[in-house]
Order: C-alpha cells, then sequence, then structure tokens
C-alpha cells in the first residue's frame, strides 16, 4: 500500500499550507513530483488515489492533470532516464546523432527501457538549454555539451553508482 | 560595452549568496520603495520607464499592472512567469540559477506596488534544481527581514512561494498558467475577464515573466526617466538574448537594443561570429514562434537599412519582411543547416504542446507535422506546400490563445522564405536524403574568412 512516510507528510504539509485556505488542490502538482519521487519514478492509479484522497478531490481530478504533462511517468521507468532535446536548437548542434547514439549502444528505442532495468531512454522537447545543446536531463540535473565519449562516461557512471548503491 | 543593469554583478564570485549580493548594493530598491515611496508612485515609476513584457509579447509593463481590479476585501496576486519554454530562450534560467536575489528583491518592490501578500513563483518542472536555489534566497530574503510581516516597518506583509509545474509549454500563457497554479490541466482560459480582474482564484492578479519583474530593480534604483534613456525609441532599458544555434559563442547575454544584428553575432563581445568558419543561412530572432529570416533580410532591412536589435527594427517589414523580439531566443543557423528540417522539428514541438482545446490548434499541428515529415524524409508532394500554407493560415488567429499563431508562424515564414528549399526537397527526393540545399540566393552579406 503507498502511504508518505512522516518526512513526506510534513512535506506534504508544508505544499499545501502555501495556499489560501480550500484551495489545497493548488497543491497537486507539486505533491504529483513528490508522490513521483516517493513511489518508485512512477504515478501508479493507487498512488494517484492516494494523491486524491489526501487532497480531497475526486480521482479523476488527479488522473486529468497526471495525463497532461509530460514529467508524470504513467509507467515504470528504469533507474537511469535519460531524456534527450531533440528540438530545433539542439537538432542544429548535433541532437540526433547523440538520441542514435544512446539507441545503438542501449539497444532500445526512446520510450523503451533496457531488459536489466537500469536505463530508460525518452526523447524530449526543448528544456531550455539550447546553448548548451546538445543536452538530456537525467534526475533534477541537466547534462550539457554532449558528445559520444560524455555519454559513454555518463553511462559508465550510472553503472558504478548502482553498483555502490546495491 | 554596452550598458548592464541586470547581469553587472552576475559574475561576482558567490552573488547567489544574500550577504554577497547585499555588500555588492542589492535590496536597495526594496528600502527606496517601501520607505519613500505609495504603491501607485511605483507603478508611475514603471510606467515612465517604457518597460515592456520581456516574456515575449512586449506588453508594456507599467499599463499592465495599472489595470490591476481593486475590490474591497479581495486579496490580489502576484504570479511571476518563470515557465520559461519557448525553444531557445533560456535567460531566466541564468537569471535565477546565477542572480537569484535579484528576481526575490524585484518581486518584493513589485508585490508592493500591486498589493500582493502572497506571490508565487511558477517555474517549469524541469528547471528542478532551480527551485532550491530560489527556496535558498527566499529564506535568506526572510531572515533578513525583507519577507514576512511588515517588511522594515512598513505594514507591508508578503511571502513569495515556488511552485514547479511539470512539463507543458503552454502553461507559459498566463490563463493556462493560472490553472495550472490551481492545480487543473493548463488550458487556457477565455479573456475577457482578464487575470487582472479575475485571475488565481477568481482574485486579480498580474503575471509577469522572470526577467520583467528583474528590470523593476534597476527602475526603482535609477528612476523610470533614466532608464528610459537607455535604448532608443520605445525599446527602452536593457534586453537578456539568449543565443544559440550555430555560432561560436552561445550564451545569455545583456544588450542595450541599439546595437545591429550584424554587430551582435560578427562581435566577439556576443555570438563571435558562425561557429567552424560557416556562413550564415537563416536566424530565428525571437524564440521558435517568430518568423525565420534569410541573412540577407536579417542584417538588412527590405529597405536596404541596418536592422538593429531592438522591439522596432526586428518587426521592420511586417511577416513579410521582418520578425520580431519575441523572448529573446536568438537561433542562428549555418550554412549547411536544413531549413524544412528545422521547420519541421519546431511543428512536432507545437504539435506536442498543443494543449487539444481548440480544433484548429490540434488538428492543424498534428497535420503540419506529418507533412513536413514526409517531405523532409523524400516522400512529400508539390501540392503539400500549398496544403501547409493552407493549414498554417487556418490556425492563425483561429484559437483561444496564441499557441496557434505560435505554430503556424514558423511554417509560414519557412515557406515564405526558403520555398525553393521545399521545392528541391519534393523534385530531389533521394538528393535531399544525402545532401543539404545550402546557401542558394540567401549568402550572408559578410565576408568570412576561409
Amino acid at each position: 500500500m503507498v502511504k508518505f512516510n512522516e518526512q513526506q507528510l510534513a512535506e506534504f504539509n508544508r505544499l499545501v499550507a502555501r495556499y489560501p485556505e480550500g484551495k489545497q488542490k493548488s497543491a497537486l502538482l507539486p505533491v504529483l513530483h513528490l508522490a513521483q519521487e516517493s513511489f518508485g519514478g512512477w504515478l501508479s492509479a493507487e498512488t494517484m488515489d492516494y494523491v486524491a484522497e489526501l487532497l480531497k478531490i475526486k480521482p479523476i481530478e488527479v488522473y486529468e492533470v497526471a495525463t497532461f504533462y509530460s514529467m508524470y511517468n504513467l509507467k515504470p521507468i528504469g533507474k537511469y532516464m535519460f531524456e534527450v532535446c531533440q528540438t530545433g536548437p539542439c537538432m542544429l548542434r548535433g541532437s540526433d546523432d547523440i538520441i542514435q547514439y544512446i539507441q545503438d549502444k542501449l539497444g532500445i528505442k526512446p520510450g523503451e527501457t533496457t531488459a536489466d532495468g537500469m536505463f530508460t531512454l525518452k526523447t524530449v522537447e526543448c528544456l531550455g538549454a539550447c546553448g548548451y545543446a546538445p543536452m538530456m536531463q537525467m534526475g533534477k540535473h541537466y547534462r550539457e555539451h554532449l558528445t559520444r565519449e560524455k555519454v559513454d562516461a555518463i553511462i559508465e557512471e550510472c553503472r558504478k553508482n548502482a553498483a555502490t548503491n546495491n | 560595452m554596452g550598458v548592464k543593469l541586470l547581469l553587472e554583478k552576475a559574475h561576482v564570485e558567490n552573488i547567489r549568496l544574500y550577504d554577497v549580493y547585499r555588500r555588492e548594493g542589492g535590496y536597495r530598491s526594496v528600502e527606496k520603495a517601501l520607505k519613500t515611496m505609495s504603491p501607485d508612485a511605483i507603478v508611475e515609476e514603471v510606467k515612465k520607464s517604457g518597460l515592456r513584457g520581456r516574456g515575449g509579447a512586449g506588453f508594456p509593463a507599467g499599463m499592465k499592472w495599472s489595470f490591476i481590479a481593486k475590490p474591497e476585501g479581495v486579496p490580489r496576486h502576484l504570479v511571476c512567469n518563470a515557465d520559461e519554454s519557448e525553444p531557445g530562450t533560456f535567460k531566466d534560467r541564468y537569471l535565477m540559477e546565477f542572480i537569484p536575489h535579484l528576481l526575490i528583491e524585484g518581486l518584493i518592490v513589485s508585490s508592493y506596488a500591486l498589493g500582493s501578500n502572497d506571490t508565487y513563483i511558477y517555474i517549469r518542472g524541469e528547471y528542478a534544481w532551480i527551485v532550491d536555489i530560489l527556496e535558498q534566497a527566499i529564506t535568506e530574503a526572510k531572515n533578513n527581514g525583507w519577507l514576512g510581516k511588515n517588511i522594515l516597518g512598513s505594514g507591508f506583509d508578503c511571502n513569495i512561494h515556488v511552485q514547479r509545474g511539470a512539463g507543458a509549454y503552454i502553461c507559459g500563457e498566463e490563463t493556462a498558467l493560472i490553472e495550472s497554479l490551481e492545480g487543473k490541466r493548463g488550458n487556457p482560459r477565455i479573456k475577457p475577464p482578464f487575470p487582472a480582474v479575475k485571475g488565481v482564484w477568481d482574485r486579480p492578479t498580474v503575471v509577469n515573466n522572470v526577467e520583467t519583474l528583474s528590470a523593476v530593480v534597476p527602475i526603482i534604483n535609477m528612476g523610470g526617466e533614466e532608464y528610459a534613456k537607455i535604448g532608443v525609441g520605445r525599446s527602452t532599458g536593457t534586453k537578456l538574448i539568449s543565443a544559440c544555434g550555430n555560432i561560436n559563442k552561445p550564451g545569455v547575454y545583456e544588450i542595450d537594443m541599439t546595437i545591429s544584428v550584424e554587430e551582435f553575432i560578427y562581435s566577439d563581445e556576443y555570438c563571435g561570429g558562425i561557429a567552424n568558419g560557416k556562413r550564415l543561412k537563416a536566424c530565428i530572432p525571437g524564440g521558435s514562434s517568430v518568423p525565420i529570416l534569410p541573412a540577407n533580410l536579417l542584417l538588412k532591412t527590405a529597405k536596404g537599412e541596418t536592422r538593429y536589435m531592438n522591439y522596432e527594427s526586428l518587426s521592420d517589414g511586417g511577416f513579410a519582411t521582418g520578425s520580431m523580439m519575441g523572448s529573446g531566443g536568438f537561433i542562428v543557423l549555418d550554412e549547411d543547416q536544413c531549413v524544412v528540417k528545422n521547420t519541421y522539428t519546431l511543428a512536432r514541438f507545437y504539435r506536442h504542446e498543443s494543449c487539444g482545446q481548440c480544433s484548429p490548434c490540434r488538428e492543424g499541428t498534428g497535420w503540419m507535422e506529418k507533412i513536413l515529415h514526409n517531405i523532409e524524409c523524400g516522400k512529400g508532394k508539390m501540392t503539400d506546400i500549398d496544403l501547409l500554407w493552407d493549414i498554417q493560415r487556418k490556425i492563425e488567429g483561429n484559437t483561444i490563445c496564441p499557441l496557434g499563431d505560435a505554430a503556424a508562424w514558423p511554417v509560414a515564414a519557412a515557406i515564405r522564405h526558403f520555398r525553393d528549399e521545399f521545392e528541391w526537397h519534393v523534385l530531389h527526393p533521394e538528393e535531399a536524403q544525402k545532401r543539404n540545399y545550402g546557401l542558394a540566393h540567401y549568402a550572408d552579406p559578410i565576408h568570412v574568412p576561409v
């Protein structure tokens, strides 16, 4: 069963307190981020229902928001997700080549996860890093000025981190 | 070196920290405003400054402020639009990431002017680490008495909250942003009522861009009239330009709007010329939505006059031969780039970002993407080019919000100025897969030593 722990509940309360009395639904986007981070990197129906219950809104109000915004994952993702920008400014600086390179290297297509559950590749639209292209988002941070060598290093780094954490 | 008002201190070491920012003269505008000025006087200064909205539309900020309704007993809100998502634009990110206290300072003064006790920064969800930077700055400001209750003994209370979006370009549109702030899908509202009357939670609301609100700091410090002396005509003050694409020095630059486009691209102080010794083919000067211009029309207007980096000059000639200042996202294409492919990626972007409310945009952006993909892949027909033109024309002006226009304009401008490149793709489908169309007659008039 999904349930926030004490620390997560404290964060939930902090988020809700930012809005006027009775307008707690306004906290929905940040609370969904919190839920996604807390429950395995994606939003299951169970998670969304739990958020609805906490915010005292109907489940449909959560579903319609979760399906609208691109940052909410509606199915499980790999331990590391590469979100590579493919819009004009990144394309001009070679993002096609980077996306192809990652596909070949990991043996997956955009939207897929490696069999070991380690990596998910996703193509995304402009992330506001056009001057530092090509780029991708990994978790909370951006990786910019990507080259094939840099991609190799990032994959290596992820594998190392995963090995140390296990 | 041009005048620097926003980025003057951006390179001071640790300027992100409160103590350093304060030592460098930070928060003086809050002292001046709260101790010596009335809220209305601040609105007047901003009006006098001629400051225009820096998010893309360029609407006079002071005038927008003066529209806010003040019904008795109803709270008002200032909302900072930090949902920067227009391809080519990354200037607000730079401000928030490197000199966050400037925005917080601008927000306090602006909140006082508008009577907003709870002010929200709506930031795009992907800028996750910047949320921490802003919250840190807010905490520091609060600990030093610039936020909270009875600021500087003025009787004015103010809190600033940071709300993270979750990946939707449309939320940069102010009414979609308000919907999103209320915890809903980012579907733009029909106006009127305007946010100044009925905004977030049906309360009077002003939504301004990060750069606009940061510019309030120098305006209050130097006075609106002095600010208006910088720049030219109705392009007053300084503007941040985020330059990207095939240039030597991509990055964020502050300009005073009197420099020419040619100087901006070729001078070492700014873009440093086209990368790899290539020649300039085309440029989208104000973010992906504004019309793309071939080199000859970018550097000089149709009348043969020098084109400058300001609102009026960039739009000289209207859409037939000009473009727009927009958000200041300056995207440069060198001679090796394909206009058809670039336009296709932008069409894909707008299809992805359409909220789906209005059928011309929901259906039209999908069609444009598919047709452009066909042409790019060598499967296009001659009639497709006219069909594209027809679709964009039927989207423009027929949607609730400007996303429809934003999707239509890049396609229209690409066909208007580069029709021969589209035709070449259709006529030579196999060759188009192997090589680029090149420069044709758009040649860069600037001599580049090889």
